[in-house]
């Protein structure tokens, strides 16, 4: 770091940086505090900003009018279900392809990728009828279903492109030594890919958190994730802007800390490692 | 090395994933393009019938189609524009010697990580309500009149909410490339005598060409999709104003329960996809044999 930096521009430029960061993360702030304001002071002009009652009602309101915890139940599961089922499918087959390739690997990656980027309403329809037929419409499995198979292609890229920065000299001198297929996935390769594994499911947890297509469409009441419970709050009826704020804080808290954690593993995962 | 033992375990360990995937991809997409060439409602169950191309001639003539057409090239070249309009200057900031930069760096990428059930509503009601929305207020203060977001400019209201949602990663893509540029080859340029400006147009500039292809690509797939924030706020109106290709195939499938016609412009929302996805598949593959 032979570059001279003077005190003047560190100034300036930081002073810049956080009145950037104030203003793209204010409408994350104003919702927090209006999630504690009484629905007349979330609504008042002129607004008041900090010199307000606080109070914690909404938080109760939210779950005793609408039990807020059975649909961060459904969130959990739905979430938890399909990213864990996901990896279960994904991590022998981006072993598979990082350590045996063959000629034709690159270009099931590639197809992997491809089915992806299919855009969800071109089978929306197709879906739909097959879950109201076999009585999935509004149930947890239909859900876990859906979103295992949509991030499914994510799961492997990301773990495929972990695996390959795995040294292949250390599984020869794992296989010389001895060892079979067995133990060299046991105590050479897992130790070596629990980092990748792990920001593979975070990011993959926060995707399938937030998915809201097939969440909305194929979830009313029952099986309604955070993503259609919230959705509920669209209604006339239901404007009531200090407990949207709660229910949403709520929504938003976990996967906040959990993708602040994650942010690094989060370029690699959504540009398909083309940028790292 | 690779004996026929392991090659044997590697494909039946492939194989599941492989088969799944297929299956996702290829019965509903078969099933979609089957009813594209029905008569088939919801409402009216029995009355199946093969129209051809009928439901396609219906789908692409019908003035909602071109105008939501509209709406999502327009949606999805704001929001691009603006994503990286926004994200190149802000990644070079972050980029600079800035005091608390992981903070900061937090609080940009938040966004990102919010619901987009959650973005929209926050958005509709508590910053862009006509009356009582922090915007109004901000604009009354000013003298001036409060917009009316959701009348007046709801398209324009659909893209804020969803460039606010895309600009982290923009960002954080642009200065992850930005970081990954060698020191050393900057400080042999500033050596040589290039001035800031010229360090940034022939060292920089070119560093971000890529990246920038990626962020364009791969945020173009997202955006050509836009859903739930469409969904929670404006219902795809006033009118048609902000109904998307998506926006639009939902409300044939599941409002109007025409599948046939929802089947149809299904379809055609994969071929837009498509075309996108060629060339991104193009780019991560030349990537992959690196």
């Amino acid at each position: 770091m032979a570059r001279k930096v003077t005190g003047r521009h560190v100034a300036i430029s930081t002073l810049a940086a956080w009145l950037a960061g104030f203003v793209i993360f204010f409408p994350i702030l104003w919702m927090v505090l209006a999630s504690f304001k009484t629905e007349l002071e979330a609504f008042a002009t002129p607004p008041s900003f900090l010199f307000f009652h606080w109070t914690t009602e909404n938080y109760a309101t939210v779950q005793e009018r609408s039990d807020y915890l059975h649909h961060a139940l459904n969130s959990l599961i739905v979430a938890g279900g399909s990213t864990l089922i996901a990896m279960l499918i994904a991590i022998p087959a981006a072993w598979s392809m990082a350590f045996s390739p063959t000629k034709r690997t690159k270009d099931i990656l590639l197809w992997m990728l491809s089915t992806k980027m299919m855009p969800p309403v071109g089978v929306l329809v197709p879906i739909y009828l097959i879950y109201k037929n076999m009585g999935l419409l509004d149930t947890r499995t239909g859900l876990v279903f859906i979103l295992c198979l949509g991030n499914l292609p994510i799961v492997i890229w990301m773990l495929f492109t972990y695996f390959k920065e795995i040294p292949k000299d250390i599984l020869e001198a794992a296989r010389m030594d001895g060892a079979t297929i067995g133990r060299e996935l046991i105590y050479v390769l897992t130790p070596m890919a629990i980092p990748g594994l792990a920001s593979t499911l975070l990011l993959n947890l926060i995707l399938a958190w937030n998915e809201a297509f097939w969440t909305l469409n194929l979830s009313t009441l029952n099986a309604a994730p955070l993503t259609t419970f919230i959705a509920s709050y669209s209604s006339p009826e239901g404007l009531f802007w200090a407990r949207l704020s709660a229910a949403s804080t709520l929504a938003i808290a976990p996967i906040l800390i959990i993708g602040w954690f994650s942010q690094k593993q989060l370029v690699r995962g959504l540009t398909f490692g083309a940028v790292k | 090395m690779a004996t026929r033992q392991t090659q044997l375990l590697a494909r039946a360990l492939l194989s599941p994933a492989v088969i799944l995937l297929f299956i996702w991809m290829i019965v509903p997409l078969a099933l979609t393009v089957y009813f594209s060439t029905l008569h088939y409602s919801l409402l009216d169950p029995g009355s199946e019938s093969f129209v051809g191309l009928e439901n396609f001639e219906y789908f692409l003539t019908d003035p909602a189609f071109l105008a939501s057409l509209q709406n999502t090239l327009v949606l999805v070249g704001s929001v691009l524009l603006l994503t990286i309009g926004l994200g190149i200057p802000l990644a070079l900031l972050l980029d600079q010697p800035v005091i608390g930069r992981n903070i900061i760096r937090l609080m940009v990428i938040a966004p990102f990580f919010v619901m987009p059930t959650v973005s929209a509503l926050v958005w509709k009601n508590l910053l862009m309500h006509p009356v009582s929305g922090l915007f109004a207020w901000i604009a009354t203060s000013l003298g001036m009149t409060p917009i009316d977001w959701f009348t007046d400019a709801p398209l324009l209201a659909v893209i804020f909410i969803v460039a606010w949602q895309w600009l982290p990663f923009a960002t954080l893509i642009l200065l992850t490339a930005l970081q990954s540029l060698d020191e050393e080859q900057k400080e042999a340029a500033e050596m040589d005598g290039a001035g800031p400006l010229s360090r940034f147009i022939y060292l920089t500039v070119p560093h971000l060409a890529r990246p920038i292809t990626v962020v364009i690509l791969i945020e173009t797939i997202f955006l050509l999709t836009v859903f739930a924030e469409i969904f929670v706020t404006t219902g795809g109106g006033p009118g048609l104003q902000t109904t998307n290709i998506a926006f639009l195939v939902y409300s044939q499938a599941l409002i109007q329960f025409d599948v046939g016609t929802a089947s149809a412009g299904g379809l055609v929302a994969v071929v837009i996809a498509n075309i996108v996805a060629f060339f991104l598949v193009r780019i991560v593959g030349r990537n992959l044999e690196a």
